[in-house]
This record gives C-alpha cells, structure tokens and sequence, in this order.
C-alpha cells in the first residue's frame, strides 16, 4: 500500500487534492482538510504532490 | 555528487508559504522546483530575479541564487546579471502586474534582444498582492477593485506580444495542466534566447471572489475546461469556443541570442583596435 503523508502544518484546506485525485483516494474532515480515506486504491501517479499549492503532500511507496 | 530532488531547490524551512489557500503560485513553484531538478542545475550557478507582487515573493523559498529587485524591473535586472555573467541561469519571475503591466516595456524590449533569460510570467488576471487592482491582463468587463462596474479596456495576450516582439521560445501552461508545466519550463530553461512562459493562474481570494468564480477548486476546474492544447484538432482547424485559450508551445525558434550577437560585435571591435576587456 502506498504511504501518503499529510503536512497539517503546511494544510491549507483548499481541496485541490480531494477534488483532483483521480481514484478519489481523500475525503474531508468537517474543516474541509483531507484525510486518507482509500489508501489502497492509491496508484502513486504523484498528481496530488504536485497539484498541492502548500507542499503538504508526500506519496511513497511504503517502507521507502 | 548524489541527484538533487526537487524538493532540494526548495527552502522548506521557508514553509508554510505566505500564498491564500488555493493560490496556484505554489504550484507553479513546485513546476519550477521539478525542471530545475530534471535538468540537475548546481543551486549556486541559478540566479532566480524576481520583482514586486505574491508571484515575486516565490525567491523566498528557493534555495538558489536570488536577486529581488523593485516593481516592474526583474527583466531589467536580470539583464544585467546575464550580461555580465553570461555562464549563470538567469530565471525571472514576475506576475502579470509585475511583467506586463508596470514591467511591460522591459517585457517587449527583453524579447526584442532575445537575451538568454527565462521568464515565468504567473498571470492571475489581477494585481493579488495589493488588493486585486485591474492589470493588463484582467479580461474586458471582469470587476476589480478598481473596475468595480467591470474593466473597460481589453486584456493583453502576453504570448502572442512576445512573440511578436521576437523571443526564441514562446509556452503558455496552467497550474491544472502540471505536468506539461513542468516540462514547457524545463524547455524554456534549455532554449537559448528569451524564453517566455506564461503560467495561468487561479487567483480565489481577489479575482475569483469578486468575478463570482467559485472556489479554488471551481477556479481549476475552470482551467482544465477552457484550455484546448496547441497540438489538437480544435486548435488546427482555429475554431475555439469563448473563453478558450491555448497551451502548449507556442513559438520556438533559433534565432541567435544577445550574448553571442554581443561576442561577435566585441570581436569586431577588438579587431579595429577599439575595444579591451
């Protein structure tokens, strides 16, 4: 499974990852901040890092 | 020497960025960070110039050269750090007020003299830093704060001004369309002459709140419908629906850049006995 971190405190809640991602791997808690939610649908295509306008996101693959 | 990663041009303990949320600069920025690390440039031997604006704050979180000049002059600037040391990559970024509005004769001029420079023009249709004020690039009837009844005057197409102005290398990318950004950079960099990449921009806190654009998310979704690639059928045959604009490389050309017209004119000159350096 690909590991995917999430900077909070870089996190800008602007929803570009959760809108972007093409296997809908984020959902939002109620501020509208992303969490994983399908980690194993995760095919590490590396959108979401560099769509993120805040350098919040890390995709690796796991033990990397 | 190990690679550098791109997160390697970055200053990352710079972050978090002072950018809105949703602002496309930090996208932008990453696009930069990414070509920069493609082509492996020793950190020290790029000199980023940036001038005045959100745009022009993006040398603060870079761990290259930098040089951070007054409003509207960064291609001044760079022209002079080119001239003077023709070996270093000289890059340039300046919003849309910065470059084509207050900057915008150094825009034409740079091209015309085809100097070896990479500008990164991030167009977000407004002045975002000082409080979204009309520039050159605000789309006819689009409100501002200081076209608060809609902007009577007509926008700039920046790509099709530089090229007309002569630059060897003319791209217009969005922060949606990101890999293909990073790539138009990338090349832009590579190109000798003057590179021009025009990066459009979601601008939701000015731009998109007072147009009635919606969200971040609503304002790239917006890129990703009106922009038609360059290379496709629809832009072949030039029949493009309203508010369509095109990405890809727009101008690339081989025409010979200032710095070796310069050598040759300093030859000529050492020649007659007129010139010693």
């Amino acid at each position: 499974m690909t590991r995917i971190n999430i900077n909070p405190r870089r996190c800008k809640h602007c929803g570009i990852c959760i809108a972007f991602c093409p296997k809908e791997v984020f959902g939002a808690d109620y501020r509208g901040a992303p969490v994983v939610e399908r980690a194993e649908k995760c095919t590490a295509c590396g959108l979401c890092v560099m769509r993120c306008p805040d350098f919040a996101l890390e995709v690796g693959e796991k033990g990397k | 020497m190990p690679a550098l990663s791109w997160r390697e041009y970055l200053d990352e303990k710079m972050l978090p960025h002072l950018w809105c949320p949703g602002c496309g600069n930090g996208i932008a920025l990453g696009a930069l960070t990414r070509a920069l690390a493609e082509l492996q440039l020793p950190r020290n031997k790029v000199v980023v110039v940036t001038g005045i604006g959100c745009w022009g704050k993006a040398d603060d979180y870079l761990a290259t050269s930098a040089l951070h000049g007054t409003h509207g002059r960064a291609l001044a600037f760079a022209t002079g750090v080119k001239a003077a040391r023709p070996e270093l990559t000289v890059i340039v970024l300046m919003g849309d007020g910065d470059g084509a509005t207050i900057g915008g004769n150094h825009l034409i001029h740079a091209a015309r003299r085809n100097i070896d420079l990479t500008a990164v023009v991030l167009n977000n249709q407004n002045y975002g830093m000082t409080g979204g004020q009309v520039s050159a690039t605000t789309p006819v009837d689009a409100v501002t704060s200081t076209t608060r009844y809609g902007n009577p005057e007509r926008d700039f197409d920046l790509c099709r001004l530089v090229d007309a102005a002569g630059a060897n290398y003319v791209a217009r990318g969005t922060v949606y369309h990101v890999p293909q950004l990073d790539r138009l950079i990338r090349d832009g960099i590579t190109k000798k002459g003057f590179s021009f990449i025009e990066v459009i921009s979601p601008c939701p806190t000015h731009f998109g709140r007072r147009n009635k654009l919606g969200s971040a998310v609503e304002m790239m979704k917006a890129l990703k419908t009106r922009a038609v690639n360059v290379n496709s059928p629809a832009a072949k045959t030039g029949e493009l629906p309203a508010g369509a604009f095109l990405i890809g490389k727009l101008a690339d050309r081989d025409d010979p850049d200032f710095t070796a017209r310069y050598a040759a004119v300093q030859q000529k000159a050492q020649a007659k006995g007129g010139f010693s350096s």
